[in-house]
C-alpha cells in the first residue's frame, strides 16, 4: 500500500524582497526554502516535522495544503496531487496554524457554520460536529462571543474546531502550541493523540524536541530546506537523545553551523 | 436550510459582515446622504444669502430733489426715499462707499421743467439741443455694487426711472408682458442641463468614496489579519472567493452611493435655488432610467475590480489606500473631463474607455442625446473589465506573493 502522503522532491524559492534583504543583511535575491524535500507518511501515525527557524517546515506545509505551489517536484495526499487537483487535496485536509486566523468580527458559531458550508457539509452534520467539538473545547459557552473578545486560548481552540469542521482524514499542524500556555498546549496535544487514536493521520511542525518524544511515531529533521534523516524516533535518535542527536546533525549539515 | 454553493456562502458572509456592523452600516449609508444634505444645504444658504435681501430690511436710501410725479411710483415700487439737501451729497456718497447707506438719487434742480421742454421739442428734428443730449436732465443714482442691499435698491430705482421714461415718450418696450415667459429653453434642456452638468462627476465621486469605505478593509484586510489563508484552504475555489468578494462589495457599494445620490437630490432644490423649479426628473423616461441603472451597475464593478486588485496587492488597509489615491485622481479626471466636455460624444471608440465611458453614458441620458447603442456598448464594456479584474483577483489569491508577501 502506497504511503497516505508522499512528498516527492519538492523545491521553493522565495524571491527577497528589497525590504527582506535588507533586514537580514544580504544581497541575494534568492532564498531557496525547500531543496528537493522527500519523504512519506502513513496512515495513522503522527510524523513530526523537526527544524531550527527558518529551515522550511512552514513553507513545506503550506505547500502539502496547497497554499504555496512548488517550482518543482510534487506531493499526493491520499492520492491526490496537490498540483493538478488542489480542491480535492483541500477537502481532505484540516490546515492550521498560528497565522490563520478567524475573523474577529464574527462568533465562533457563525464561523464554524461558514466553514462548514466552504466544505459542503450538510447542514445537519454541520450542527452535530460543531456541538461535539465546542463541548470537546469547551468552547461551547463562548460560542456567541465574538472572536476579537475571547482570550487568545480560546481562539486557538476554536480555530482547531473549526478547521476539522469536516472531519479530515489528515490534519497538518504547523506549530501546534506556539504561543499557547501550558494548559491550552496540554488540550492541543491531547486533543492530536484522540485523532490518531481514531485513526486520523497527523502532520505536525516544530522545533521543540520533546514534542516530537512525546507525541510523535516518525520524524523527519529538516535543516536548510534538506531532509537530514528521517524514521523512528528512536531510529532517528540512534542511541542519543534526540536533541543531541539534532545537534550532530546541524552541524553536519548546516551551512551555518559553527565548526 | 439547503447545502449552499461557495459563492452564495461568501457573498451571505460578506454582507453580514457588513449588515451586523453598526458603525460601518452608519458610516457606509447613512453619513454620505446626511453629510451631503447639510453641506449642501449649508452652501445653499450661504449662496442664497449671497443674492437675496430679506424683506424685512430697511434699506438706507436718499433723494435729492424727488419731481412731485414720481413720488408716488416710488412708494409703489417698495423704495422709501429720504429726501435730503444737496449739501448732504457727498457724506452720503461716502456712506454707501463705507457700506453704511444703500442709495443716493439726485434730480438736478428743474428736472420736471426740463423734461417737460423736451417732450415738446421732440417732434422737431432740429431741436439740437436734446439730440446732442447736452441740455438732457442728468438723474444720478449712486450705489455700491458689492452690497447685494444696495444693487437691490440700484435695480429698482433704475427700473423705474426707465418706466417713467417710457410712459412719456414710448418709442419701444423690451419684455413686458405681464406673465413673462420670454425663456423658450423646455424644462427637458433646463433639467438636462442641471443634470449633465453636475450628475455624472458626483455619481462618480460617491460611487469611488463608497468603493475606498469598504473594499481595502475586506481584502488588504483579511490579508493583513490573515483570515483569507484560513478561506483558502478549504475546497472553495479562487475564483468563487473573487468573484464573491466582488459582488458583495459592489452591492454595498452601490447602497454607498445610492445613499449620497438622495443626499444630492434631497438638497439639489436649495442649492440651484429657483431654478430648481425647472429641474423636472419627470422628464426621463423609464428607459432613461434603466440604462442610467446599468451604466450605475457596471461602473461600481469596475470601481470595485480595480480597487480590489490594488487591495490584494498592498500588504495592509493603510497601504491599499494608499494606492488607490492615484486611481482617485485619475478617476476624478476622467470625471472632470466628462464635465466640462461639450454634451456626449458620439464616437464609439470613446466608449472603450472605462469610467471615462460612464461619464461619457450619463452625460447623454441626462442631456436627451443618448444613444442607447452606446451606453449599452458603455455596458458590455465596464462588465469585461470587471471580469478581468475578477479574473486577475483569482490568480492573486493563488499566488503565494500576493498571501504572504514578505
Ligand atoms: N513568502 C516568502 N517570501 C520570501 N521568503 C520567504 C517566504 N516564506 C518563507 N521565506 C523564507 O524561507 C525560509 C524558510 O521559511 P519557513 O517559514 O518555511 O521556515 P520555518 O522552518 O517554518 O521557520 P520557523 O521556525 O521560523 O517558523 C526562511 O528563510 C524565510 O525567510
Ligand atoms: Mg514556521
Amino acid at each position: 500500500m502506497p504511503a497516505l502522503i508522499e512528498v516527492q522532491k519538492i523545491t521553493k524559492a522565495f524571491r527577497l524582497s528589497a525590504k527582506q534583504k535588507r533586514i537580514e543583511h544580504t544581497q541575494q535575491t534568492l532564498r531557496v526554502a525547500v531543496d528537493g524535500l522527500s519523504f512519506a507518511v502513513e496512515s495513522g501515525e503522527i510524523f513530526g516535522l523537526l527544524g531550527p527557524n527558518g529551515a522550511g517546515k512552514t513553507t513545506t506545509l503550506r505547500i502539502l495544503s496547497t497554499l504555496i505551489k512548488p517550482d518543482s517536484g510534487d506531493a499526493l495526499v491520499d492520492g491526490k496531487s496537490i498540483i493538478r487537483e488542489p480542491e480535492a487535496v483541500r477537502a481532505r485536509i484540516g490546515f492550521l496554524t498560528s497565522e490563520l486566523k478567524l475573523e474577529e468580527f464574527f462568533t465562533p458559531d457563525y464561523l464554524f457554520d461558514f466553514f462548514a458550508s466552504l466544505h459542503r457539509l450538510d447542514p445537519g452534520t454541520a450542527s452535530r460536529r460543531k456541538a461535539a467539538l465546542f463541548e470537546r473545547f469547551g468552547i461551547d459557552e463562548f460560542s456567541g462571543t465574538k472572536v476579537a473578545n475571547l482570550s487568545s486560548g480560546m481562539k486557538q481552540k476554536a480555530s482547531l474546531a473549526i478547521s476539522i469542521a469536516h472531519d479530515p482524514n489528515i490534519v497538518i499542524f504547523d506549530e501546534p502550541t506556539n504561543g499557547l500556555d501550558v494548559i491550552t498546549a496540554k488540550t492541543v496535544t491531547d486533543y492530536l493523540e484522540e485523532l490518531c487514536a481514531a485513526g486520523k493521520t497527523v502532520i505536525l511542525s516544530t522545533h521543540i524536541f520533546s514534542l516530537v518524544e512525546k507525541l510523535c511515531h516518525r520524524v523527519g529533521i529538516i535543516i536548510d530546506g534538506r531532509l537530514v534523516a528521517s524514521g523512528g524516533v528512536a531510529e532517528v535518535s540512534d542511541g542519543l537523545s534526540l536533541e543531541d542527536r539534532f545537534f550532530e546533525l546541524y552541524v553536519k549539515h548546516s551551512a551555518e553551523a559553527p565548526r | 436550510m439547503r447545502r449552499r454553493n461557495g459563492l452564495s456562502t461568501v457573498v451571505r458572509k460578506e454582507l453580514r459582515r457588513f449588515f451586523t456592523d453598526r458603525r460601518m452600516v452608519f458610516t457606509t449609508v447613512f453619513l454620505p446622504a446626511v453629510m451631503i444634505f447639510v453641506i449642501y444645504s449649508l452652501i445653499g444658504s450661504v449662496m442664497a444669502n449671497i443674492n437675496s435681501v430679506s424683506p424685512d430690511y430697511q434699506a438706507k436710501a436718499y433723494v435729492v430733489g424727488l419731481p412731485a410725479e414720481l413720488a408716488p411710483l416710488a412708494q409703489a415700487a417698495g423704495l422709501r426715499l429720504q429726501p435730503v439737501d444737496a449739501g448732504q451729497i457727498d457724506a452720503i456718497k461716502a456712506q454707501i462707499a463705507d457700506k453704511t447707506s444703500d442709495l443716493l438719487v439726485v434730480f438736478p434742480d428743474g428736472f420736471s421743467a426740463e423734461v417737460a421742454a423736451g417732450l415738446a421739442a421732440a417732434g422737431q428734428p432740429a431741436a439740437g439741443q436734446a439730440a446732442d443730449g447736452l441740455g438732457t436732465p442728468q438723474v444720478e443714482v449712486y450705489f455700491n455694487s458689492t452690497r447685494t442691499e444696495s444693487t437691490q435698491q440700484y435695480g429698482l430705482m433704475t427700473g423705474l426711472l426707465d418706466s417713467y421714461k417710457n410712459s412719456l415718450a414710448p418709442l419701444f418696450t423690451v419684455n413686458s408682458a405681464a406673465g413673462g415667459g420670454y425663456d423658450l429653453a423646455s424644462q427637458e434642456d433646463t433639467s438636462g442641463m442641471v443634470l449633465s452638468a453636475l450628475v455624472p462627476l458626483l455619481v462618480l465621486i460617491f460611487l469611488f468614496t463608497g468603493t475606498i469605505g469598504v473594499t481595502p478593509e475586506s481584502i488588504a484586510g483579511e490579508k493583513e489579519r490573515g483570515t483569507i489563508a484560513t478561506i483558502l484552504v478549504t475546497p472553495l475555489a479562487r475564483w468563487q472567493l473573487a468573484l464573491g468578494k466582488v459582488v458583495s462589495l459592489s452591492c454595498i457599494t452601490l447602497l454607498s452611493g445610492l445613499s449620497s445620490f438622495v443626499g444630492v437630490m434631497l438638497s439639489l432644490p436649495r442649492i440651484l435655488g429657483s431654478a430648481s423649479g425647472s429641474l423636472n426628473v419627470a422628464a426621463y423616461s423609464l428607459g432613461d432610467f434603466a440604462l442610467l441603472l446599468g451604466v450605475i451597475l457596471s461602473t461600481v464593478l469596475v470601481l470595485v475590480g480595480l480597487v480590489a486588485l490594488l487591495s490584494a496587492l498592498a500588504r495592509t488597509v493603510r497601504e491599499a489606500s494608499t494606492y488607490a489615491t492615484p486611481l482617485m485622481l485619475v478617476i476624478m479626471l476622467i470625471g472632470v473631463l466628462g464635465m466640462f466636455s461639450q454634451g456626449a460624444s458620439g464616437s464609439p471608440a470613446v466608449y472603450l474607455i472605462p469610467v471615462f465611458n460612464s461619464i461619457q453614458s450619463m452625460i447623454g441620458i441626462f442631456s436627451f442625446t443618448v444613444s442607447p447603442l452606446l451606453v449599452i456598448q458603455t455596458i458590455g464594456v465596464n462588465i469585461v473589465v470587471a471580469g478581468l479584474c475578477v479574473l486577475a483577483l483569482t490568480r492573486m489569491f493563488g499566488s503565494e506573493r500576493i498571501i504572504f508577501s514578505h
